[in-house]
């Protein structure tokens, strides 16, 4: 079970351990980490998902493909940068164990 | 339902084929909603051959809705070739040439949106819940208790109306100009709000005239985080032409405007028809944040938005053909069993009540929605801590409009804790 690691704009950090195959907002969603709504479901269609992916584990993670859904939606998130993704669009794998993803301040 | 009344209703009687949900009657007399509930069992994405706005297609569930939403590619949102509301934009006698980013498909939708969407992300709003909060407490202090008061006009219009003015900073004693300018911008000749398409334009002009004004004294400042300093001072959106800038200006007001003025009306409204639902609030105000999706989900201020097919597609196993006129029925979704546990139950602890068509879906999704949240949550807590209840005493009256779900009048009287 690989761990997805958020940590809250006032440093909190919320581990959890999930199945391969999750993602990232599901695993957020599911366990009441505040500042994820994923309001859409998880189907990449509302950027309330919005995560800072870790400078360490952006290479793994991979970036917002340019041009697609997911960074159509991003460009108008607040506080968007190249390491910003969503949620909804990382699957947790064992190679993922460990990532860490850090959510903007006021995504509220 | 007896075999008598399934007889007289209509939206069981009629025949599909000629099925047309588009009558703003049917909104305003609170029928619509079982032409949807046919329309979802028998034939969820339903082509109607003659309307009032020439022929076109309904998109009733929730997940057929999401398809449309998130494919800009195929379904666009561009003025010139119809735009976003089943009434076609740009024809018509007395029409102006507006245009506005929501009926724009990217890339200019995308910087013009970007140009403004600062002035209401949440650090912006961060500043304004104060702001906000305090005004809200004022109108509600200003009401009589046990007098019977139209909510709509003293709290739901009021309180809308000087959120946005603070967006715009707009002159304060005028800003019931803004309300005004909302309804006309929304409004046909058989409204009544208009007595002509010719009045309605010379009003929008006068609107345009008016921020214009603003705008040149705005440009010559620092920049502000107001929407018109933020419009004048970005690149992408300086250099509008008068009629683009019109648009947007619309688009603002009508945003700002029309739509959290009828959720704020409408919560009144369901919890007095669901007065259990009412006591768990009371018993729990820190209800309050999960209770306003499901009020927006309820009310579901739009009742469509839509697309015209730019090529071929399918939805729902029906061809659509390029150049056909697609709606997307949010109030149907909204209602949509597939998707919403009990979807006809106002239900304030809703599990997961934030997954709701009201604000839409992909690019286009409400710039506006934490704004529509702030005043709902803050007019709330605002109440619970005055009042025992808003007890509605009268029927209330709707918005006639198949593009605006709202209300023109809502009796109640206040009973002080």
């Amino acid at each position: 079970m690989p761990t997805v690691i958020f940590i809250e704009p006032d440093g909190a950090e919320y581990p959890i351990a999930v199945k391969n195959g999750t993602t990232a907002r599901d695993a957020a969603v599911n366990n009441g980490v505040p500042g994820i709504d994923g309001d859409c479901g998880g189907e990449c269609a509302c950027a309330t998902c919005h995560v800072h992916v870790d400078a360490a584990w952006i290479a793994r993670t991979g970036m917002a493909e340019p041009g697609g859904m997911e960074a159509n939606l991003l460009q108008f998130a607040e506080g968007s940068t190249e390491n910003s993704r969503l949620a909804c669009q990382i699957t947790m794998t064992d190679d993922l164990d460990g990532l860490t993803l850090r959510i903007p301040d006021g995504q509220h | 339902m007896t075999t008598d009344t399934l007889v007289r209703d209509p939206a069981s009687t009629v025949p599909l084929s000629r099925m047309d949900v588009s009558d703003p009657k049917l909104f305003q007399n609170d029928t619509i909603g079982s032409y949807f509930a046919r329309l979802r069992r028998e034939d969820p994405v339903h082509y109607c051959p003659e309307s009032a706005y020439g022929p076109y297609w309904s998109v009733t569930k929730f997940n057929d809705i999401m398809q449309v939403e998130v494919n800009h590619q195929t379904f666009s949102s561009e003025a010139k070739i119809g735009g976003i509301a089943i009434q076609d934009m740009q024809t018509g006698e007395g029409a102006l040439e507006l245009e506005m980013f929501i009926a724009m498909d990217p890339p200019k939708h995308d910087a013009q949106r970007k140009a403004v969407s600062p002035a209401v992300a949440p650090s912006n709003l961060v500043l304004l819940e104060p702001i906000i909060r305090e005004r809200a407490g004022l109108i509600l202090d200003s009401l009589p208790i046990g007098e019977e008061i139209d909510w709509v006009d003293r709290v739901s219009v009021e309180l809308t109306t000087m959120t946005l003015a603070t967006l715009f900073d707009f002159p304060w004693e005028e800003r019931r100009r803004l309300t005004r300018w909302s309804d006309v911008a929304t409004a046909t000749p058989e409204t009544g709000v208009v007595s002509s398409w010719e009045q309605r334009r010379e009003e929008l002009l006068e609107c345009a005239y008016y921020f214009k004004d603003l705008w040149d004294k705005r440009i010559n400042e620092s920049p502000k985080s107001d929407l018109i300093s933020m419009m004048a001072h970005s690149p992408a959106t300086r250099d509008m032409p008068f009629l683009e800038f019109l648009g947007n200006l619309m688009l603002l007001i009508v945003g700002g405007n029309d739509t959290t003025r009828n959720s704020i009306s409408g919560g009144v409204l369901a919890l007095n028809q669901n007065p259990a639902e009412y006591r768990k609030l009371m018993a729990d105000p820190g209800l309050i944040p999960k209770m306003i999706p499901e009020i927006i989900r309820w009310q579901t201020p739009l009742t469509h938005m839509r697309r015209t097919a730019l090529m071929d597609a399918e939805i729902g196993g029906k061809k659509i053909r390029k150049g056909d006129k697609v709606v997307m029925w949010y109030m149907s979704g909204n209602r949509d069993e597939e998707v919403i546990d009990r979807p006809d139950e106002f239900i304030i602890d809703r599990p997961n009540s934030r997954h709701h068509l009201s604000f839409g879906f992909g690019v286009h999704r409400c710039m506006g929605n934490r704004v529509a949240e702030l005043q709902l949550r803050i007019i709330w807590e605002e109440i619970l801590k005055r009042f025992s209840k808003v007890e509605v005493v009268g029927a209330p009256e709707r918005t006639l409009s198949n593009f605006i779900h709202g209300f023109t009048h809502l009796p109640v009287k206040l009973h002080a804790h």
